[in-house]
C-alpha cells in the first residue's frame, strides 16, 4: 500500500479520466463540464504531487518507477502547463466547433503519460509512458478533422512518430541485449566494460528521444504539424512534451549512462549545435507565426540540451531552468496568438500583427517584452536562462559550444526583431477584438509579468530547482 | 550613508516611466512635464552627489551590496572619480532631450517619453555598477529602448538603421557576456573590486581583453566597425541622437577605462599596438569621409567616430594626461555633440532636410542660431576656451610622452576637424541666401534657447576652468594608474623568475 501513495497523483489522474470518460457518454452537451472538471483535476493532481514532500528517492515497484525532486517538479511544470493550455483554449476550440469532450480528457492521457514518462526508472516503463502520451497527441493533432491541414499534420506526426518509437524500442532492445536489464540503476551497475553493442543502443535510443524534441537533424516534423494542428494543439505540443522528453533524457543519460559520457556527449553537442543554427537560419525565412514558433523551439531545445551536454549537476539545472523559463514566453506568446482575433477568425501570419502598438498598445507591449526575452535580451527571463545554461557550459570549458550558441542567439535576435519591427515600425490594420476569455488575459499577464520582473528575484527558480541532483 | 542614493537614481526614472505608462493621454502635455520633472529631479541628486562625492579618495563610494544571483552574483552599485561625471552628464542630457521633444516628436509622444526615461535608468546603470554581470545587464537592456526610439520614431531608412544598430552592438556584446562568465570561473567572483585586488591570472587575459574589445569597439565605435553609427544617427530622432552621441558611445570609452585597463593590465599593454593604430585610422580616416559628406547628421556623425578616437588613443596611452584628457574629451563631446545635433534638429524642424546645399546664409535670417552653432562648431574643433580643448590637448600631451609618431599623426586629425567643422559652419550659416523658402523660418524659440544655452555654459565654464572636472578624476585616475604599473611589474618579476 506504501506504493500506492506515492504515486496518488497518478493514480487520481487515471481514475478521473475514466469517470470524465463516462461523464461524456452519459451527460449531453457535457464539454464545457468536462473542461472545467479537468483543470480542476490538473490542479488536484499538483496539490497532491506537492503534497508528497520529498525527503529522498523513492523507488517503487522493484526499481521501475522513481519519485524524486527531479520527478516532482518536471511533474508540476507538466501540469501547469497542461492546466494553461486548457483553460486558454476554450475559445478557440468553440470558434472552430471543436469543442468536444475528447479533447481535454486527450490532453489529460497524454499528461498521464507524460507523468509516467517523468517518473520511470526502466526502459519498458519508459516506453509504456511515452507511447500511451504520442497515441493522445497524434489524436490531437489532427483534431480539427474537417479541416486538412490537420489531418495531414496529425498523419505525418503519426508516421514520423512510429518511425522514431521503432528506432527507439530497437535501441531498448540493444540495451537489455548487452546489458541484461531493462532497469536504469542495474543497467548502470552492470556497465563494467563497454560494448559497442551498448553505444549503438544508446545512439538509437538518443535518435528516438531527439525525434519527440524536435531536435535537428530530427526536425522535419515540428514545423509542417505545428503549422496544421489547432493553435491550442500547437501550444501543447510546444510546452508541454517537451518537459517530459527533456526528463528522460535526464535520466537516461546521466542515471545509466553516465560513465559513458564520452559515447554520448559528442552527440548531444551536435544535437545541440545543430538545433541552436538550424532553429535560427530557418526562422528567418518564416512569415507564419506557427511556423516561426516551430523552428524558433527547435532553437531553445538546443540550448536545454547544451545544459544536459555538460554532465554535472549545474548543467541539468540549468537546462531545467531552460525548460521552465521556455515554457513561461511560450504561454505568453501562445497567448498572443489567441489574441489575433477578428469577428471569429484568427490570424497567424506575421504580416497581421502589422502596425498593433497602435490599436492594441498593453498587447504590443507585452509580446515586446516576450519577443526580447526569447531572443534572450537582458534584463528580461530569457537573458537568464541562457545565462545559466551557459554558465554551466563554461565551467566545463567548452567555449566551442558557447561562443555557436551565442553566436546563434545574434542571427535568432534577428526574426524575434523582425516581429517587433513589424508591430512597431510598420503601418497599422484593422483592430482585433478585444473580448478575450479572462483565462487568456490571465495567462498573458502572468507569464508577460514574470519574464519582466524575473530579474528582481532571480535566485528563487534556481533555488527551487537547485534540490535536483541526479548525480 | 545608508540612504541608496544611487539605487535612486536608477530607479527614479523608471518610476516615471510607469507613471506614465500608467496615465490614460497619450499625447498631452502633462506627460511631457511629468518625464521633464523625473528627470529633473535626478539632475539635481545627481549635482548633490557630486557635491557629496569625496575626490580625495580613489575607493569607490556610495557602495550598495545586496544579494542577487544567490550565492553568485551580488547588486553592487558605487562610484569613483571616473563614473561620477558620466552620470551627471546623462542627468543633464536627458532633461534636454525630454524639452527638445516639443519640436521633433510629432506621433505617440507618450511611448517616446517612457523610452527616454527607461533609456535614462539604464545608462546610469552602466555607470554605477561595480559587477560584470550588473553591468552587462544594464549594458545590453539598452539596445531595446534605443532600437524602439530609433526604430519607432526615425527616419525613412530607420528600420534598417534600427536592425544594424542592434544587431551590430550585440554580436560584440554576446562575446564579452563568455568572458564575464569565464572569468566568474576563473577568479570565483565577478565583483570589479575584488577582481581589481585579486588581479586575473595572466595566461587567460588576453582573449578575455580581446572579448571585452570586441563589444567596445562596436560601441565606441571604432574602425572599421563603425559603420553603425552613421546609420542610427542620421535616421534617429535628435532626441535619438542625442542620447546615443553623447552618452551611449562613451558606455565604451567608460568599459575601457574601468575593464580593459582595470582587469587586464597584461594585455592591454601588449594590444596597445592594435588600439593606437585603430585609433589613428578612425581618426585620419573618419575626418576625410566627415569632409564628404553633404548630409549633416552623417557629417557630425563621423565626427563622432573621430573624436572618439582621440578619446582610445588617450585611454592606451595610460599615462595620467592622457586617461583624463579622454575623459574630459568625453564629457566635452557629450555636451558638444548634443548640442550640434541639436542643432540639427534646429533647423531640421524647420526646413525638413538635412542637406547641407539646403542651407547657406543662415546668419541673417537666424543669428542668435549662427551664434551658438559657432560656439559649438569651435568647441568640436578643440578651440582654447572651449571643453574641447582641454580635451584633446591633454590625450596629445599623453601621446607625446608615449609614442611621438602617435601623436604627430594624431595632431593631423585636429587640422582636418577644425577643416570639416569650418567648412560645414561656412556652408550653412555663410554664403549666399539662395533658397528662398530660408527667409520665412524663425530664429532660436524659447525652449530651444534654453536647451542650447544649457549646453554651451558647461562647454564654456570648463574650457576656461577645468579644475573641477580634473579634481574629481585625478586621485581614481593616478589610482588606476598605479594599480596598472604595479600588476604589471608583479608580471615582468615572474617572466624574469
Amino acid at each position: 500500500m506504501d506504493n500506492l501513495n506515492y504515486i496518488s497523483s497518478e493514480f487520481f489522474i487515471s481514475l478521473s479520466i475514466m469517470f470524465l470518460l463516462i461523464l461524456g457518454v452519459f451527460k449531453k452537451n457535457s464539454s464545457n463540464l468536462i473542461q472545467n472538471l479537468s483543470i480542476g483535476i490538473l490542479l488536484v493532481t499538483g496539490i497532491l504531487i506537492i503534497n508528497n514532500p520529498i525527503e529522498e528517492n523513492i523507488t517503487l515497484f522493484g526499481g521501475s518507477y522513481v519519485i524524486d525532486s527531479l520527478s516532482s517538479f518536471m511533474k508540476i511544470l507538466t501540469i501547469l502547463g497542461g492546466a494553461f493550455v486548457l483553460s486558454i483554449s476554450t475559445k478557440y476550440l468553440k470558434i472552430f466547433k471543436i469543442f468536444l469532450i475528447e479533447y481535454p480528457i486527450l490532453v489529460l492521457c497524454s499528461i498521464l503519460g507524460m507523468m509516467v514518462m517523468i517518473s520511470s526508472n526502466d526502459l519498458m516503463v519508459f516506453y509504456v509512458g511515452l507511447e500511451l502520451q504520442s497515441l493522445s497527441l497524434y489524436v490531437l493533432a489532427s483534431f480539427n478533422r474537417d479541416q486538412l491541414k490537420s489531418s495531414e499534420s496529425g498523419v505525418k506526426y503519426f508516421v514520423l512518430s512510429a518511425l522514431s518509437s521503432g528506432l527507439l524500442l530497437y535501441g531498448c532492445s540493444l540495451v537489455y541485449g548487452f546489458s541484461g536489464s531493462t532497469n536504469f540503476n542495474i543497467i548502470g551497475d552492470a556497465m563494467n566494460s563497454t560494448h559497442y553493442g551498448l553505444t549503438f543502443g544508446i545512439v538509437f535510443i538518443l535518435v528516438g528521444l531527439a525525434f519527440k524534441i524536435a531536435a535537428v537533424p530530427f526536425h522535419m516534423w515540428a514545423p509542417d504539424v505545428y503549422e496544421g494542428s489547432p493553435t491550442s494543439v500547437t501550444l501543447f505540443f510546444a510546452i508541454v512534451p517537451k518537459v517530459a522528453a527533456l526528463t528522460v533524457f535526464i535520466r537516461f543519460l546521466y542515471v545509466p549512462f553516465l560513465n559513458m559520457i564520452d559515447q554520448w556527449q559528442p552527440i548531444i553537442i551536435f544535437l545541440s549545435i545543430a538545433s541552436m543554427i538550424f532553429g535560427a537560419v530557418a526562422a528567418i525565412g518564416q512569415n507564419n507565426l506557427k511556423r516561426l514558433v516551430a523552428y524558433s523551439s527547435i532553437g531553445h531545445i538546443g540550448y536545454a540540451l547544451a545544459g544536459l551536454s555538460v554532465g554535472t549537476n549545474e548543467g541539468i539545472q540549468s537546462s531545467i531552468v531552460y525548460i521552465s523559463i521556455y515554457i513561461v514566453m511560450n504561454l505568453g506568446l501562445f497567448s498572443c496568438l489567441f489574441m489575433m482575433k477578428r469577428n471569429d477568425q484568427y490570424f497567424e501570419t506575421i504580416d497581421d500583427l502589422s502596425g498593433l502598438s497602435k490599436n492594441h498598445p498593453i498587447l504590443s507591449l507585452s509580446l515586446l517584452v516576450i519577443l526580447f526575452s526569447l531572443a534572450g535580451i537582458p534584463p528580461l527571463a530569457g537573458f537568464f536562462a541562457k545565462f545559466y545554461v551557459f554558465k554551466s557550459v563554461i565551467e566545463q570549458s567548452m567555449y566551442f559550444l558557447a561562443i555557436v550558441g551565442l553566436l546563434s542567439t545574434v542571427i535568432a535576435a534577428f526574426y524575434y526583431l523582425r516581429i517587433i519591427k513589424v508591430i512597431y515600425f510598420d503601418e497599422e490594420r484593422e483592430k482585433y477584438d478585444t473580448d478575450h476569455s479572462v483565462w487568456l488575459k490571465i495567462s498573458l499577464t502572468f507569464s508577460t509579468l514574470l519574464i519582466l520582473l524575473y530579474f528582481i528575484f532571480p535566485s528563487k527558480l534556481v533555488e527551487i530547482v537547485s534540490r535536483i541532483n541526479i548525480i | 550613508m545608508d540612504f541608496p542614493i544611487l539605487s535612486s537614481l536608477i530607479l527614479l526614472p523608471t518610476i516615471g516611466a510607469l507613471f506614465l505608462l500608467f496615465s490614460k493621454d497619450k499625447n498631452s502635455n502633462t506627460g511631457k512635464y511629468v518625464a521633464l520633472f523625473t528627470s529633473f529631479v535626478n539632475f539635481l541628486i545627481s549635482i548633490y552627489l557630486w557635491y557629496l562625492f569625496d575626490p580625495s579618495t580613489a575607493s569607490f563610494q556610495f557602495i550598495e551590496d545586496r544579494e542577487w544571483l544567490k550565492g553568485f552574483v551580488n547588486y553592487k552599485v558605487g562610484i569613483d572619480g571616473i563614473s561620477i561625471l558620466f552620470i551627471i552628464l546623462t542627468t543633464l542630457i536627458t532633461p534636454l532631450c525630454i524639452i527638445s521633444v516639443n519640436n521633433t516628436v510629432k506621433i505617440r509622444l507618450r511611448d517616446f517619453l517612457i523610452a527616454i526615461l527607461v533609456m535614462e535608468s539604464l545608462m546610469i546603470g552602466v555607470f554605477c555598477s561595480l559587477d560584470l554581470v550588473v553591468f552587462y545587464l544594464f549594458f545590453e537592456a539598452g539596445l531595446i529602448p534605443m532600437f524602439l526610439i530609433i526604430g519607432i520614431w526615425g527616419g525613412a531608412r530607420r528600420v534598417y538603421s534600427a536592425f544594424k544598430f542592434f544587431l551590430y552592438t550585440l554580436l560584440g556584446s554576446v562575446l564579452m557576456l563568455i568572458a564575464i562568465i569565464s572569468i566568474y570561473w576563473i577568479a570565483g567572483t565577478t565583483d570589479i573590486v575584488q577582481l581589481y585586488e585579486m588581479g586575473i591570472d595572466t595566461k587567460y587575459q588576453n582573449l578575455l581583453w580581446l572579448a571585452f574589445f570586441s563589444s567596445f569597439a562596436v560601441k565606441t565605435p571604432m574602425w572599421p566597425v563603425h559603420t553603425w553609427l552613421p546609420d542610427a544617427h542620421v535616421e534617429a530622432p535628435t532626441a535619438g541622437s542625442v542620447l546615443l552621441a553623447a552618452i551611449l558611445l562613451k558606455m565604451a570609452g567608460y568599459g575601457f577605462i574601468r575593464f580593459s585597463l582595470g582587469l587586464f593590465p597584461v594585455a592591454s599593454e601588449l594590444f596597445t599596438p592594435l588600439v593606437y593604430s585603430l585609433s589613428l585610422i578612425a581618426i585620419i580616416y573618419a575626418s576625410l569621409v566627415a569632409l564628404m559628406q553633404d548630409d549633416m547628421k552623417k557629417l557630425i556623425a563621423y565626427s563622432s567616430v573621430a573624436h572618439m578616437g582621440f578619446v582610445t588613443l588617450g585611454i592606451f596611452t595610460i599615462t595620467q594626461q592622457g586617461i583624463e584628457g579622454s575623459i574630459i574629451q568625453m564629457i566635452s563631446h557629450g555636451l558638444v555633440s548634443a548640442a550640434l545635433f541639436l542643432c540639427v534638429g534646429v533647423v531640421y524642424d524647420r526646413m525638413h532636410s538635412r542637406l547641407i546645399k539646403t542651407y547657406g546664409g543662415l546668419v541673417s535670417v537666424m543669428p542668435k542660431y549662427s551664434i551658438l552653432f559657432m560656439l559649438f562648431t569651435l568647441a568640436a574643433l578643440g578651440l582654447p576656451g572651449t571643453s574641447g580643448f582641454i580635451g584633446e590637448f591633454l590625450i596629445l600631451m599623453g601621446a607625446f610622452k608615449d609614442n611621438f609618431l602617435v601623436a604627430v599623426i594624431a595632431s593631423f586629425g585636429v587640422i582636418f576637424g577644425a577643416a570639416y567643422m569650418l567648412w560645414l559652419y561656412r556652408r550653412v550659416v555663410f554664403g549666399n541666401l539662395i533658397n528662398k523658402d530660408l527667409l520665412k523660418i524663425p530664429d532660436l524659440d524659447n525652449s530651444e534657447k534654453f536647451i542650447l544655452w544649457s549646453l554651451a555654459i558647461p562647454v564654456l565654464f570648463f574650457g576656461f576652468y577645468p579644475e573641477p572636472l580634473i579634481n574629481t578624476i585625478e586621485i581614481s585616475v593616478k589610482n588606476l594608474i598605479e594599480m596598472y604599473n604595479f600588476n604589471l611589474n608583479i608580471n615582468t618579476m615572474k617572466i624574469e623568475k
